[in-house]
């Protein structure tokens, strides 16, 4: 049967995490169609026709789905995804908020963040912060999964050439509105699908601080990170925290600045390919997973690393 | 207002889990247990709704077995008026405890249900949205801002690129991020209070809900170790094992 995966997308653009999802749908083998639902989303949908590998786009485009409010994506993924065999998003925010309401209305178990596919109905997911790994296998007729965009390479969002066909979704739930935004908007690139990424911590002492950090990213072309101490503390927003219960990134270069390690941070980062800690503690558990660990007062160490580069 | 929180019993945030020998499952024997960390959270949301007085009432409910009354104790002790224990030794998914969560919410009709955005221990991060798609309710995940005002819940959610606000009408289900609030401790006499704070307990048959899962899970495995690396004396020695060594700048 064939395989629906839904777009994350800003209307106008599409979000990269949709080509990891894609490479997951092709891991599972069979047709593989893109649901853009959005408004005024056709650009989108146009990226989306040309992701190596999709054969078919459907588009969704109406007021109703200029938000994906959950409430809606879930009526209009659950009714179009009964002739699917398994529907996938990304385990982005967007992809987490509506999706389970998908598989309840499907009356299906969902499968969460899946980091490799074994076969079309067997897979692998993180539980315990990332302490464990648990092969599970769904009997369900529609399998629902969200996919962690650091378990799989992204599709080439060039060569395909799928047709796109328009279709109508449910009536807006009524139930629930969009009210307003506010967008982290940054030259830097996004965090998790940075090459390079420079995570600082509780040690960063304050805010203003972080500017260090910011000198160091841009000479890297880096995105900047935090640990859940820094944000928690009001240092930097929501959006930059990497962890468990933020971003999973797993860039070629992690670079951590007076971040401890606690559990739940390492669950964010620890599948990077290569680690850097400085830290003025020698004792830091992040040190236990770091390829190479500077112990030095951060305020020395990263002007100077900033001057060497 | 009736303000239903659903609260988990895990394993303490603190512990590091291990796998068993047989790749069964984790290993929780004589491991310390306590409150799911965002379901803290979501108790003290609803008690502060309680005291500035959109609340009256704040309901608590757990789902497992005997020795989750302590968890409900522990809501009880921060605030909450009852606590409802459903009763079960299975381990359940998180599709059966929405709809074990969808027959308490039938039965109490609670106008905000309050739930942590995930459990530490499966990191579903599902309940909350199924229940409120069972029960054909809107949904505010990830909150970091609550506000109920005229019949609607103001949500303001954590999502990747910043915050983003919702509203949505009531009755409605919203589920507690990091951010929303700082929980408090549980004062001495406020802990000898919730021993007499009422506590009911019913089973899923009570609720007419069968149970079942489409999952399986074949084996549990530790991830592949991350061997520490090596000291490097100077920001120098840094740079030249980022360049030459590792080559990743």
């Amino acid at each position: 049967m064939a395989i629906l995966v839904i777009a994350e997308h800003t209307n106008d653009a599409l979000n990269g995490a949709t080509l990891n999802a894609v490479t997951a749908a092709l891991a599972i083998g069979g047709d593989v169609d893109v649901l853009v639902a959005g408004s005024n989303c056709s650009a989108a949908a146009e990226s989306a026709a040309k992701i190596s590998g999709v054969n078919k786009v459907l588009c969704a485009d109406d007021a109703t789905y200029e938000h994906q409010l959950a409430e809606n994506m879930g009526l209009l993924v659950s009714d179009l995804g009964k002739s699917y065999g398994h529907i996938l998003a990304s385990a982005t925010t967007g992809g987490k908020n509506f999706m389970p309401r998908v598989a309840a209305l499907l009356d299906v178990d969902q499968i969460s963040e899946i980091i490799r596919v074994d076969s079309p109905d067997t897979f692998a997911r993180p539980i315990y912060a990332g302490n464990a790994i648990a092969t599970v296998q769904s009997s369900a007729s529609v399998k629902v999964i969200t996919v962690r965009g650091t378990g799989f390479d992204a599709a080439p969002a060039e060569g395909g050439s799928a047709v796109v066909e328009l279709i109508n979704g449910p009536a807006d739930a009524g139930i629930s509105s969009f009210v307003g935004e506010e967008l982290a908007s940054s030259d830097r690139p996004e965090l998790s699908a940075a090459d390079i990424v420079v995570s600082g911590g509780r040690g960063m002492g304050n805010g203003e601080n972080f500017e260090l950090l910011y000198t160091l990213a841009d000479k890297l072309g880096a995105a900047v990170g935090a640990s859940r101490a820094a944000v928690d503390a009001g240092f930097v927003p929501n959006d930059m925290q990497v962890g468990q219960t933020g971003k999973i990134v797993a860039p070629n270069l992690y670079i951590a600045v007076g971040i401890s390690g606690a559990i739940q941070h390492l669950a964010g980062m620890k599948d990077s390919k290569v680690i850097v800690a400085i830290n003025k503690d020698e004792e830091a558990p992040i040190f236990q997973v770091a390829d190479y660990g500077l112990v030095a007062d951060l305020f020395e160490a990263v002007p100077e690393l900033e001057k060497q580069l | 207002m009736k303000v239903l929180v659903a609260v988990k019993r895990v394993i303490d945030y603190n512990v590091k889990v291990r796998v068993k020998a047989d790749n069964t499952d984790v290993d929780l024997t004589n491991v310390k247990m306590a409150m799911n960390p965002f379901d803290e959270i979501a108790i003290e949301e609803a008690v502060r709704l309680k005291e500035s007085g959109v609340a009256t009432e704040v309901v608590v409910v757990s789902i497992g077995g005997k020795e989750s009354q302590e968890q409900i104790r522990t809501a009880l002790a921060l605030g909450a008026d009852r606590g409802i224990l459903v009763e079960t030794g299975e381990k359940l998914g998180s599709l059966s405890v929405a709809k074990l969560l969808k027959a308490v919410v039938d039965e109490e009709k609670p106008d905000l249900v309050i739930l942590g955005k995930q459990s530490i221990d499966n990191d579903n991060n599902q309940t909350g949205q199924m229940l409120a798609a069972l029960a054909s309710m809107p949904q505010g995940t990830f909150a970091s801002e609550v506000k109920v005002a005229d019949g609607q819940v103001a949500v303001t959610r954590e999502v990747d690129g910043g915050l983003q606000t919702v509203s949505l009408k009531l009755p409605a289900v919203v589920t507690t991020d990091l951010r929303l609030n700082e929980p408090r401790y549980a004062s001495l006499p406020n802990i000898m209070k919730a021993k007499r704070k009422p506590l009911d307990t019913k089973t899923p048959e009570e609720l007419g809900v069968t149970l079942g899962s489409t999952i399986t899970t074949l084996k549990v495995e530790p991830p592949a170790e991350r061997q520490a690396g090596i000291k490097v004396a100077s920001v120098e020695e840094l740079v030249d094992k980022l360049k030459n060594e590792a080559k990743v700048i």
